[in-house]
């Protein structure tokens, strides 16, 4: 079901449409077929004016079983349209789904569209004697649904013929039966006249450009192969598998002829600690993880603030606490980023808010560690890495230069901790480079020399300088920008992968007249310096989060000047706009 | 590390600034001595030197050596100088440990830096205590001993670090007292020599928690008896005048004198170091009485870093993509004018 919803979203994509998309999976690599735990869907939502979140509601739900139509009818409004595999739902499947009644008979469907599609039945016969075995058949039937929607939303076959004879380049046979599937659906489809409620899609208003469809990870990846070559580095990444992380680390070891090293470790500890040692011998180092292994690195991370050396750490946010949700979005580590470790020890935290905005993100995550000399954090989520969208290509030139904070050759006595006035960065210097021998460690160092200090006023000196180095970042930082009203009633604020949803929301709000602003924070540590200015234009402001309040106190600590309201949803899921809109409409209406 | 001329440095020039601050006694002194003595010999310039510890007494030891250094969290200096040496594989890495920080708490990193075969040079000090925490057994403390935290003695099984390296297909293990300077420096040179990953224990005493640990071993009256020096190409014979030796008996190796019962020298077992069969070597890490020293095992294979450097090559040949840019432009891409 993944392949036949990227195939959609593919076909989409080249004809000009805005896309986002939306996988939803168990954590189970085979989970029961046929339970509603065991369903696998994936969600697209396309349009020809810009979209920034999977949709809440779909036109059409396509159920290939019972449980499918169980796990997601709630989702559909009524009206619009559900094809169902007929063939799939006699009594032990509609039981086996948790249905009391026969679902067709029950009334449950009477308020919808409803295509009934012998779609196994009618993919067995379109195959009939081209020779495949009954399993290669079966599987063959999402390619027969395909072949419907195909036909529904007007969309050519031809990007999903070619993915097709790439893909079984080597199994013609395969590769006849998923095409045979794909225009059995496509001429069926025509045949009955299966309609669904908005079947012409055209064109969206995108700025002009090269686009291609990325996913989350994958733009992360490329993000960090950017700014490696950007700024004349090697890249070395340390990781260790785990979902929804490991997609970076895959992509990334495709790669190594670009100078880039993907290290699996033995496990979280090492993936950071190796990529520490790369960056002491002058890498671009980065370690990619989720939130159980940002707490394994925690320690390490320390060892990095502590050593000031330039490290970016990627949280690919799942639900948690513990082993969680882990195949369910959520935003519940960005107070473990900001303060999970011993001691005063303060990094750089920012955020990604789409799948394409990840690979700027991951560029500027590198750009900060180089030329500040201090770890960074970035915080994405399950929902925007396994997500895509249309990515407006860059090339290396495009981008913005990347100044490695580095000793020049001419410096005169150069001292480990000695540290640029404006910045606080101390400058680097690699093992290789003659006269330059030096030492450091996870013991307190003196200010200037690097060498192990147990002075008291030295230490305060250097955890006040730690911090101080980090707030400083924010005169590097683009300003906090106000998406909807400058000023006014409501300001609705978010971080990271909410943007889509909130975006969505507060257009529709507009579109009410409803007097809302919308603040999206990218830059969490340090804030951006117009923050107070912005909040301070508004009589409320609300802070929407997919955990139980982390930003919000986060704010609640740092500007407490303001009031902040707080609406916040647990559920592994992203935001709905309806959810959202309706929170905006009983804020102003005073409830 | 095919460098092999003789810089012109002397012990000195790796000598930091740094007050060395270990107790007064302590076996170290003697080790961090035979690392300075033997690095001019090594033919690596200091700046390509790198020292990587984690937490322990031991780990102290980067402070002290004028190169570059890297003074890390417990356990973890395996991973650590993992991602130095792949970064740059042309530094000469050496990585300073103890039996804790080794055995227990980095005991994952430990094993597995040993499978990669990465190009470092290990010495794994071992005084079979905790010295830093005061007083603790650690992983290679005896059965039975009474310590801080043993009130009533130990009841974990010990490791022994050879077998435990050789178990882990270790390709370099090396063994020797911290009062022998001489063979220090002579397993210390073979491996730096080796390439891959060198892993050397060191029998080091710690003169405040567990005094004369090895003495059974090191004192003068038991050393010529209780422990073999073994070289490679060389028969196994030990004694005061090399009047015992080494034989193999059905699965077991034994101490023999020459003369008794017929033995000739003949008889003794010959070292090969090089046998990628690892069961002979095994049998010599594990031999209590007496105990081996040198270079038990020292088989050469591929480094993981040769590995990579051939993969990257390959794809270099074969991928289609020449630059990043190419990368992001690859697949189906569309235009909107």
């Amino acid at each position: 079901m993944q392949l036949t919803g990227t195939q959609f979203t593919g076909t989409s994509a080249l004809l000009g449409n805005d896309i986002a998309t939306f996988p939803d999976y168990p954590a189970e690599i085979r989970a029961p077929q046929g339970t509603v735990a065991g369903v696998s869907g994936f969600q697209v939502h396309i349009g020809q004016t810009h979209i920034y979140t999977p949709g809440d509601q779909p036109d059409v739900l396509v159920a290939m079983n019972a449980a499918a139509l169980k796990a997601n009818i709630s989702e559909v409004p009524r009206g619009k349209t559900i094809i169902i595999d007929i063939d799939n739902f006699k009594r032990k499947d509609w039981e086996k789904a948790g249905f009391a009644e026969d679902p067709l008979e029950s009334g449950v469907l009477k308020d919808y569209h409803v295509i009934e599609a012998p779609i196994t039945s009618l993919t067995r016969k379109a195959l009939e004697g081209l020779g495949l075995d009954n399993k290669s058949i079966t599987r063959s039937k999402n390619m027969f649904a395909l072949g419907m929607v195909y036909w529904m939303f007007s969309r050519p076959l031809d990007y999903t013929e070619r993915f097709l004879k790439d893909k079984f380049a080597k199994k013609e046979l395969i590769y006849e039966g998923n095409v045979k599937a794909l225009k059995a659906g496509y001429n069926y489809a025509e045949t009955i006249e299966a309609l669904s409620s908005a079947s012409t899609i055209l064109p969206a208003d995108m700025a002009p450009g090269l686009y291609k469809n990325i996913m989350g990870n994958e733009a992360t990846a490329w993000g960090f192969l950017a700014a490696a070559e950007k700024a004349g580095k090697e890249l070395f990444l340390g990781s260790y598998p785990i979902t929804p992380a490991s997609e970076i680390l895959h992509e990334i070891s495709k790669h190594k002829h670009f100078g880039a090293k993907a290290f699996q470790a033995e496990d979280e500890i090492a993936g950071i600690t190796s990529a520490i040692g790369a960056a002491f011998a002058g890498d671009l180092a980065i370690t990619t993880t989720s939130g159980p292994g940002l707490a394994l690195k925690g320690e390490a991370l320390g060892l990095a603030v502590m050593t000031e050396l330039p490290l970016v750490v990627v949280d690919v946010q799942r639900g948690g606490p513990s082993t969680g949700l882990p195949t369910k979005t959520e935003q519940s580590d960005l107070m473990q980023a900001l303060y999970g470790r011993n001691g005063e020890s303060p990094v750089i935290v920012v955020a990604a808010k789409s799948p394409a905005h990840c690979f700027d993100m991951a560029f500027m995550a590198s750009k900060l560690a180089l030329e500040h000399v201090t770890p960074v954090v970035l915080l994405t989520d399950g929902y925007v890495a396994n997500g895509s969208q249309p990515w407006r290509i860059k090339q290396v030139e495009d981008l913005d230069d990347i100044v490695p904070h580095e000793a020049s050759k001419n410096m005169m006595n150069w001292q480990p901790y000695e540290r640029d006035t404006a910045s606080l960065a101390r400058y680097m210097v690699y093992p290789g480079m003659a006269g330059y021998e030096h030492r450091i460690g996870g013991l307190e160092k003196d200010h200037i020399t690097g060498n192990i200090s147990y002075d008291p006023r030295n230490h305060e000196e250097m955890v006040r300088i730690r911090e101080e180095k980090v707030q400083r970042v924010a005169n590097y930082i683009p300003d906090l920008e106000v998406q909807g009203e400058e000023s006014g009633e409501l300001l609705v604020v978010g971080w990271g992968g909410t943007y889509g949803s909130l975006t969505t929301a507060i257009n529709q709000c507009q579109a009410q007249g409803r007097p809302v602003g919308h603040a999206h924070f990218s830059f969490i540590k340090p804030l951006p310096k117009n923050t107070a200015e912005v909040f301070g234009r508004f009589k409320k402001i609300v802070v929407c989060e997919l955990n139980n309040g982390q930003l919000v106190n986060y704010l609640r600590g740092e500007l407490p000047q303001f009031d902040y309201l707080q609406y916040n949803k647990i559920q592994g899921l992203p935001f709905r706009v309806a959810e959202l809109t309706e929170k905006i409409a009983d804020i102003l209406a005073g409830k | 590390m095919e460098k092999t001329e003789t810089l012109e440095y002397t012990y000195k020039d790796f000598a930091s600034d740094q007050e060395v601050r270990w107790c007064p006694g302590c076996g170290d002194y003697a080790i961090l001595k035979s690392v300075q003595k033997v690095m001019p010999e090594v033919g690596i310039r200091k700046e390509d030197v790198v020292f990587v510890s984690g937490i322990g007494c031991s780990s102290r030891f980067p402070y002290y050596m004028d190169t570059y250094g890297f003074h890390s969290i417990h356990g973890r200096a395996p991973a650590l100088a993992t991602g130095v040496k792949l970064a740059n594989p042309s530094l000469s890495v050496w990585q300073i440990t103890g039996d804790g920080d080794a055995l227990a708490i980095g005991g994952n990193h430990f094993i597995h830096a040993i499978r990669r075969n990465v190009d470092l040079n290990i010495l794994l000090f071992n005084n079979r205590i905790y010295g830093l925490t005061k007083g603790q057994f650690s992983p290679t403390t005896d059965l039975g001993q009474k310590t801080k935290s043993s009130p009533q003695g130990t009841i974990d099984n010990p490791f022994n670090p050879g077998e435990l390296v050789i178990g882990a297909s270790g390709h370099f293990f090396a063994r020797v007292a911290d009062t022998n300077p001489k063979l220090m420096q002579a397993v210390f040179k073979e491996a730096a020599k080796h390439s891959g990953t060198s892993i050397v224990e060191i029998m080091q005493n710690c003169v405040i928690f567990n005094d004369k640990v090895y003495a059974n071993y090191t004192a003068k009256e038991n050393r010529a008896d209780h422990i073999i020096t073994i070289e490679h190409g060389k028969p196994m014979l030990f004694g005061a005048n090399n009047e015992k030796g080494l034989v193999l008996r059905g699965f077991k190796l034994e101490a023999v004198t020459l003369g008794e019962n017929g033995i000739t020298e003949e008889d003794i077992l010959v070292h090969d170091a090089y046998e990628e069969d690892n069961t002979v070597h095994m049998m010599l890490a594990k031999l209590k009485m007496p105990i081996v020293n040198g270079v038990i095992r020292a088989y050469k294979d591929d480094t993981f870093e040769m590995r990579l450097k051939k993969q990257v090559e390959e794809i270099e040949r074969t991928s289609k993509f020449k630059s990043v840019n190419d990368l992001f432009t690859s697949g189906e891409t569309w235009e909107i004018k």
